[in-house]
């Protein structure tokens, strides 16, 4: 990732779930930062983020959900954006995921899952380095 | 409440103390700290009878079950009768959440409070494709009147009181309530409970809309109609600050958007027609305990106080009931930490203890693993137990309101109650709630305030205990409750069950009912209980009035 190029990132909210205080400041916290920041709003099915991420040029999509839905939507869409032949996008996970699930959700393809307490920092410094180390990362 | 002379004499008496404080180099520096409740209101460092100079006892604050209701609303308050021990809870099947509401029945719960399932929530069938993945999750998944009748199984409905948190559908589980009571033989009137019915707050902060806001509060207005003369005990709106206060707005905020919307509902009832004595006493609320224990007890007598002015001063009610605020209280869900969840325990003990000093009429305590999962049985049984210490070990229940007359705690009162009028003031200059919701206005204060507290806790500003102080390694967690994956499957067969069994045309000549009246003035209600008795499903019945309301698009702005 060359200086100049801004992160662009997609916020997201899968499935049914209301809950977006997380989202929310997550969202702010990513554009003091400097990022190029877009959030979805609610009710998003895996294919209506899969082609916003694709539209947006996102180098970055981050899926919330606390509803215990995670499971069945955050695999479609990294599947999703798989099947468009899309590779370079970083997928992340946030919200109440127990431990138990975040093995299955990292081998489906979520790069990593943070939870509650997490705090922006640690957010902004992980995405900074993984773009960074990303092969062919822009 | 002091006179002149009083006044002069404290006045002098402080001055010296206060010579007497700054020349002490014992104590503490306090340069450059602000002090300040977790919402961010200034607190100063002693409260005196000079705070409460203004206050007229009678006037202000008065005797319990009287206006303004400042000190409670019944005369003897928990001297009388405990509040409410009221868990919220569902998940799974009706089946799963049946076995639930029997166990905390026999653990001395006192009410029942409904959890349903998003899908459910958002007026959709489990077997609908935007429900793959959530059915049974959050709450119990119900589909049809039959579901209803499994859920209540063996619970006497005119024994309990049930609370259902049910917003956008609260028209159809009224009806499948109702129904399931006459075929059990018990009028309407006998039945005790409470719908949330508070689609406002649902657009700044819970988020289970389905309808665009002026069609949504012309169904809230045509429940409030209905239940106000078929079933006189039933409340038939919960005005809820809880979710806002969870979406990170402050106490005031809290009161201001609460009382806010309360107005806007009333407005709305009586622009259909209804006068403010026929419902007003049914109106209920919803607050937060939040974990600041004396500005929770202040926010709760403020808004009781806030309430009673408006109701009477406002609009004119002479029913004292009208101005009764009574209301529900949850502890605070985001104040539970996924670290070192125990110490969650202690917090909804401190929280369901402001509760209680604020004189709530029912209290949900949150059970320490719900920032990780839905709640174990022995998590639900822990924060049950909580309640239970408060009201028979404390001694907190044995004199009412035991903190009316602290300088601290009466001062807070006024301060809250007066931001919240001027917030509300505020918002009405900008043509009210409804048009400030719609404008965004609303979320955007709520956001402000939630980033704000964010920036707070990560700068070490306010300390969270296991969370940016005092952390340690920590293994996983065991013993977190799981939710069958095969709910879908099992819902799915009892929709193709129900969907060969009941008649198709007679549900066709409902729903089209349904969407007849939608297109006029006439009370949704009568339609959808046709609908609801020829066992339409909660998908048919929001997609009919989908086809006539349209849907609301959230906002995408933070």
């Amino acid at each position: 990732m060359t200086q100049e190029k801004i992160i662009r990132v997609l916020l997201a909210k899968p499935g049914l779930d209301g809950h977006d205080r997380g989202v929310k400041v997550i969202a702010r916290a990513l554009r003091d930062a400097g990022m190029e920041v877009i959030y979805t709003g609610l009710r998003q099915t895996p294919e209506q983020i899969v082609n916003t991420a694709i539209q947006e040029d996102a180098d970055v999509v981050m899926l919330s959900s606390l509803s215990g839905a995670h499971n069945h939507l955050f695999p479609r869409v990294a599947e999703g954006l798989r099947k468009r032949g899309v590779s370079d996008i970083l997928v992340m996970g946030g919200g109440i995921i127990p431990q138990d699930d975040v093995p299955a959700l990292k081998e489906a393809g979520i790069r990593e899952v943070f939870g509650p307490g997490t705090e922006t920092g640690t957010i902004i410094r992980y995405v900074r380095e993984h773009l960074a180390g990303q092969a062919g990362g822009r | 409440m002091i006179d002149q002379k009083e006044e002069a004499a404290i006045s002098a008496a402080r001055g010296k103390w206060e010579e007497e404080a700054a020349g002490q180099n014992g104590g503490a520096a306090e340069a450059g700290k602000p002090f300040e409740t977790i919402s961010g209101h200034p607190v100063e460092g002693l409260y005196t009878p000079q705070d409460l100079a203004g206050t007229d006892y009678l006037r202000d604050i008065g005797f319990p079950g009287q206006h303004p209701f400042t000190r409670g609303i019944q005369h003897n308050m928990y001297r009388g009768r405990f509040w409410t021990m009221r868990q919220y809870a569902g998940f799974g099947t009706a089946e799963d959440t049946n076995r639930r509401f029997r166990y905390l029945l026999e653990q001395g719960q006192t009410g029942l409070s409904v959890a349903f399932d998003l899908p459910t929530q958002v007026g959709y069938d489990s077997d609908h494709p935007l429900a793959a993945g959530e059915a049974g999750k959050v709450g119990v998944a119900i589909d049809s009147v039959r579901d209803l009748g499994t859920l209540f199984s063996g619970i006497p409905l005119d024994k309990v009181s049930t609370s259902m948190t049910i917003n956008s559908p609260a028209a159809v589980l009224t009806a499948m309530y109702v129904s399931l009571a006459e075929r059990a033989g018990i009028p309407p009137g006998d039945l005790r409970g409470t719908i949330q019915n508070d689609m406002l707050k649902e657009y700044v902060a819970r988020g289970t809309y389905i309808f665009p806001i002026r069609p949504a509060m012309r169904i809230v207005a045509d429940i409030i109609g209905w239940c106000s003369r078929t079933v006189p005990n039933w409340n038939s709106i919960s005005i809820s600050g809880y979710h806002m206060r969870e979406a990170g707005c402050t106490a005031i905020q809290e009161v201001a958007f609460t009382v806010g919307n309360g107005i806007t509902y009333v407005e709305t009832a009586l622009r259909a027609g209804l006068a403010i004595d026929d419902f007003a006493p049914r109106l209920s609320f919803f607050f937060s305990a939040h974990q600041d224990l004396f500005e929770e007890v202040a926010k709760f007598r403020a808004a009781r106080r806030l309430w009673a002015r408006i109701a009477k001063e406002r609009f004119g009610a002479k029913n004292p009931r009208s101005a009764m605020m009574r209301y529900h209280v949850q502890t605070a869900g985001c104040s539970l930490t996924a670290q070192q969840p125990f110490l969650n325990v202690l917090r909804t003990g401190f929280e369901a203890l402001s509760a209680v000093l604020g004189g709530c009429q029912s209290l949900h305590t949150n059970s320490y693993d719900e920032a990780l999962a839905l709640p174990s049985e022995e998590a639900v049984q822990i924060a049950l137990r909580t309640q239970q210490i408060i009201a028979h070990e404390t001694g907190v229940t044995g004199t009412v309101d035991p903190l009316a007359g602290s300088y601290y705690v009466e001062k807070m009162t006024d301060e809250i109650e007066e931001a919240a009028l001027a917030y509300i003031d505020r918002i009405e200059k900008r043509g009210g709630m409804i048009a400030a919701i719609e404008s965004g206005y609303i979320q955007e204060e709520i956001s402000n305030s939630a980033y704000e507290y964010q920036r707070k806790v990560e700068s070490r500003e306010r300390i969270v205990v296991g969370v940016n102080r005092y952390q340690i390694d920590e293994p996983p967690p065991t013993g977190l409750l799981r939710v069958r994956q095969t709910v879908e499957e099992a819902q799915a067969e009892k929709l193709e069950i129900l969907r060969r069994e009941r008649s198709a045309d007679a549900v066709a000549r409902a729903l089209d009912g349904i969407r007849r009246t939608a297109r006029t003035e006439g009370n949704l209600m009568p339609p959808i209980i046709a609908a609801v008795q020829a066992e339409a499903t909660i998908g048919e019945i929001c997609d009919a009035l989908r086809d006539v309301f349209g849907e609301y698009r959230g906002g995408t702005s933070f």
